[in-house]
C-alpha cells in the first residue's frame, strides 16, 4: 500500500484545481489498476449474462410473451399476467396453500431440529462418539435430491425394505410412498434427513464459542441444568438462531422445487403442486410464459421483502440481525 | 449405616437419572445414524446380490448371501447409464475447473480495497447474493443464447456462485500484503503475481471451494431437467430421475446388450451406488475442510 501511494504522488505531479485532480487520480488509478480489473472481467460477464440479465427478463411478467416474438416483439399487457394472482386462480391458489402448508411444516420441524441435536452432540462426553455421529449425518448434505428421493423410495415403497420385512414378517404394509395423505410429511421427513447434521454444524461453532465460566457461576448459584441451558446455551445462540431465522424466511415461497418435482407424478398436483413447480408446469410445459413470470417475480419480491421486514424488526429489537446497522 | 442411607439412596437415583438420560441420548443418536446407515447397506447389498436372494426378498436386501457383480457389469457395459456416467463426469470436471478459474480471478481482482472500480463489481458480486432471477427468465437467457441441449446449459449459468467469490476473497485478502509488494518491487505484473504468489498460498481455500463447487456440478439435476431434452446428453441425475425414481424397465438394448438381464432392483441399485461413489470418495477431504470453518468464517463476517 505504502509504495502504491508514493508511485502516484510521484509519477502524479502536484494537481492544480479540484477539478483536474479528481479526474487525474482517476484516471491514474485506472492505469494502476487495469491489470487489475482484468481479473474481474470474466466473473463480471458471468454475473451479467446469467444473473442481471435475466433480472430484466423478468419483465415478460407485464407482456403477452410469446418465444418467436421475444421480448422486443411481444406485445405489452400490463398487469394482465397478475390478474391470475389477484382474481384468485384455483390452481394458483391451491400452489399457494400447498407452499405455505409445507413452510409452515418445515418451520415446526425442520428448523429446530438441528438446534436440539447439536445440543444434544455437544452434552457428550466422548469425543470420538460425536465424531463419527457427526461424519454419519453430515454425508446426506452432499447427496443430490435424485439421489435422496431415490433412497426414500426405495426403504419406504412397496417394494422397500421396511414393507419387505413387515410382509415377510407378517404384519400389514404401510403406505407411504405415492400415497397423498402422506405426501407433506414425507417431504419433511426428507429434509430433515438430508439437512438434520449439516445444520448443526454453525450450531456447534457457536456453542464452542460460549464463555465456560458462565456455566461455573451458575452452578455455584445454584442453577438447575435447564435453567443454565435457558439462559446460556439458548441466549448464546440466540444471534445465530435469528440470523437463520431470517435468512430461512427469505425462502418462505421457495420449498424444494427438485424435490417435489421428482415425486409430483404419483401423488397429483392437488397435494403436491407448490408455486415453483406451477411456475416451471405453466411456464416451461406448458407456454404460458407471462402468467408463469408473473408468479415468480411476485414470489422473488416477496422474499426479498420479508428479509429487508425482518432484519429491520431485528434491529428494532437490538439484535445484529444478517449485516450490521449502518 | 443408617446415617449415611439417605445420602446413598439419593446418590443412587442421581446416577440412575443420569444413565437414563445417557441411555436416551445414545437411543436418540442411535436412531438417527441407523436412519442414514441402513439405507446405504441395503442399496449397497442389493446392488451385488444375486437375482434369487432379490426376488425372494420382493425388493430390497439387507445383505447379499452370493454378492456378485454382474448388475455393475451390466450397467457399464455401454448404453445409457455408461454415456450418462461420461457426461457427467466430464461436466464436473470442466465445470469445476472454469468456476475455479473465474472465481479466483475475480477474487483477486477484488482483492485490493479501494483500486478502480473495487466498490461497484463489489456490490455486483453482493448484490446477486439477494436478488435471484427465477426460473422463466433464466431458461429464456439459456434459450436465447442457443444453449438448449448443450453441456454448456449445464455449466455456464452456474459458473460463478457469488459466495464462493466471497470466501477466495476474504483468503486472499489475508495474504499479507508485503508479499505481493515484494513481488511488485522484483517486476513482476499482476498476472504474474496471481500465478507465483496468490496461487500457492491459496491452495487450501480452492481445494475446499472446488470440491462444494464439484460435488455441485455432479448433483445438478435443476439444470438439466430445464434445459437438455436430448436422451442421449443425459447427465446421472436425470438416468437415475428415469430409472431408479420414476421405475422405468431398463431393458437390454438400453444397456449394453446383456443378454439377460440381473433384477431391476439391483440395476436400479447399482446405478445408485455409481453416482453415489464420488461424493463418498471426496467426502473425508469435504469433512477434514468443513470443520474448520471456512463456512462459519465466511457467514459471521
Amino acid at each position: 500500500m505504502a509504495v502504491n501511494t508514493q508511485c502516484r504522488t510521484a509519477t502524479g505531479g502536484p494537481p492544480t484545481e479540484v477539478e483536474t485532480r479528481h479526474r487525474g487520480r482517476r484516471s491514474q488509478r485506472f492505469h494502476r489498476d487495469k491489470s487489475l480489473l482484468l481479473f474481474t472481467i470474466p466473473g463480471v460477464c458471468a454475473l451479467l449474462l446469467f444473473h442481471y440479465v435475466p433480472l430484466l427478463g423478468n419483465v415478460i411478467a407485464f407482456q403477452d410473451y410469446q418465444p418467436y416474438l421475444g421480448i422486443t416483439g411481444s406485445y405489452w399487457v400490463g398487469l394482465d399476467n397478475f390478474a391470475i394472482i389477484i382474481n384468485g386462480d384455483p390452481a394458483f391458489l391451491q400452489a399457494l396453500e400447498n407452499t405455505i402448508v409445507l413452510t409452515f411444516l418445515q418451520v415446526v420441524f425442520v428448523f429446530p431440529a438441528p438446534i436440539a441435536l447439536a445440543l444434544l452432540l455437544n452434552s457428550l462426553a466422548r469425543e470420538w462418539v460425536k465424531r463419527v455421529v457427526q461424519t454419519i449425518l453430515y454425508l446426506p448434505h452432499f447427496l443430490s435430491w435424485v439421489i435422496v428421493v431415490a433412497i426414500f423410495q426405495h426403504m419406504l415403497g412397496s417394494a422397500g425394505l421396511v414393507n419387505s420385512w413387515l410382509r415377510t414378517h407378517g404384519y400389514t404394509t404401510i403406505s407411504i410412498i405415492g400415497n397423498p395423505d402422506a405426501f407433506k410429511g414425507l417431504i419433511t421427513a426428507e429434509v430433515v434427513w438430508k439437512e438434520v447434521g449439516w445444520g448443526t454444524i454453525l450450531f456447534l461453532a457457536a456453542l464452542s464459542q460460549i464463555d465456560s465460566t458462565l456455566y461455573e457461576a451458575a452452578e455455584v448459584d445454584g442453577a438447575s441444568a435447564w435453567r443454565q441451558m435457558w439462559h446460556i446455551t439458548l441466549a448464546g445462540l440466540r444471534p445465530l438462531i435469528i440470523l437463520l431465522g431470517i435468512l430461512r424466511l427469505g425462502d418462505v415461497l421457495s420449498v424444494g422445487f427438485e424435490q417435489i418435482i421428482l415425486q409430483q407424478g404419483p401423488v397429483g398436483l392437488a397435494v403436491s403442486e407448490v408455486l415453483d413447480t406451477y411456475v416451471y408446469n405453466n411456464g416451461v410445459l406448458q407456454g404460458s410464459w407471462g402468467v408463469a413470470a408473473a408468479v415468480g417475480l411476485v414470489k422473488g419480491v416477496i422474499g426479498t421483502a420479508l428479509v429487508l421486514g425482518a432484519n429491520k424488526v431485528a434491529h428494532l429489537f437490538g439484535e445484529a440481525g444478517v449485516y450490521k446497522k449502518p | 449405616m443408617s446415617l449415611h442411607f439417605p445420602q446413598v439412596r439419593r446418590l443412587r437415583a442421581l446416577t440412575a437419572a443420569r444413565i437414563s438420560v445417557g441411555a436416551a441420548k445414545a437411543a436418540v443418536l442411535l436412531i438417527f445414524c441407523a436412519a442414514v446407515v441402513v439405507p446405504f447397506i441395503s442399496i449397497i447389498s442389493t446392488s451385488l446380490a444375486d437375482s434369487r436372494q432379490v426376488y425372494a426378498a420382493g425388493g430390497l436386501v439387507l445383505w447379499p448371501e452370493r454378492p456378485s457383480f454382474d448388475a455393475y457389469r451390466a450397467v457399464l457395459s455401454g448404453g445409457v447409464v455408461s454415456r450418462a456416467l461420461l457426461v457427467s463426469i466430464g461436466v464436473t470436471l470442466v465445470g469445476t475447473l472454469l468456476s475455479l478459474v473465474v472465481t479466483t480471478t475475480m477474487a483477486y481482482g477484488l482483492s485490493r480495497s479501494g483500486s478502480f472500480a473495487h466498490k461497484p463489481i463489489l456490490m455486483l458480486v453482493l448484490f446477486a447474493l439477494l436478488f435471484t432471477p427465477g426460473i422463466i427468465p433464466n431458461y429464456l437467457m439459456v434459450k436465447g443464447l442457443g444453449l438448449l441441449d448443450s453441456y454448456w446449459s449445464l455449466i455456464l449459468p452456474v459458473l460463478v456462485n457469488p459466495f464462493n467469490v466471497i470466501v477466495v476473497r476474504a483468503f486472499i485478502m489475508n495474504i499479507p500484503a508485503d508479499l505481493i509488494d515484494a513481488a511488485k518491487i522484483d517486476g513482476a505484473n499482476e498476472f504474474q503475481t496471481f500465478v507465483r504468489i496468490i496461487l500457492p498460498l491459496s491452495k487450501a481455500v480452492l481445494a475446499v471451494v472446488g470440491l462444494f463447487v464439484a460435488v455441485g456440478y455432479w448433483n445438478n439435476f435443476f439444470n438439466a431437467l430445464l434445459y437438455i431434452n436430448d436422451q442421449t446428453k443425459w447427465p446421472l441425475q436425470l438416468v437415475l430421475r428415469t430409472y431408479v425414481v420414476n421405475n422405468a424397465t431398463l431393458s437390454a438394448s438400453d444397456l449394453g446388450g446383456a443378454e439377460s438381464l440381473p433384477p431391476q432392483q439391483s440395476l436400479q441399485m447399482a446405478i445408485l451406488v455409481i453416482s453415489l461413489i464420488p461424493i463418498v470418495l471426496i467426502y473425508p477431504f469435504l469433512q477434514r475442510h468443513f470443520a474448520k470453518g471456512v463456512l462459519v468464517g465466511a457467514v459471521k463476517g
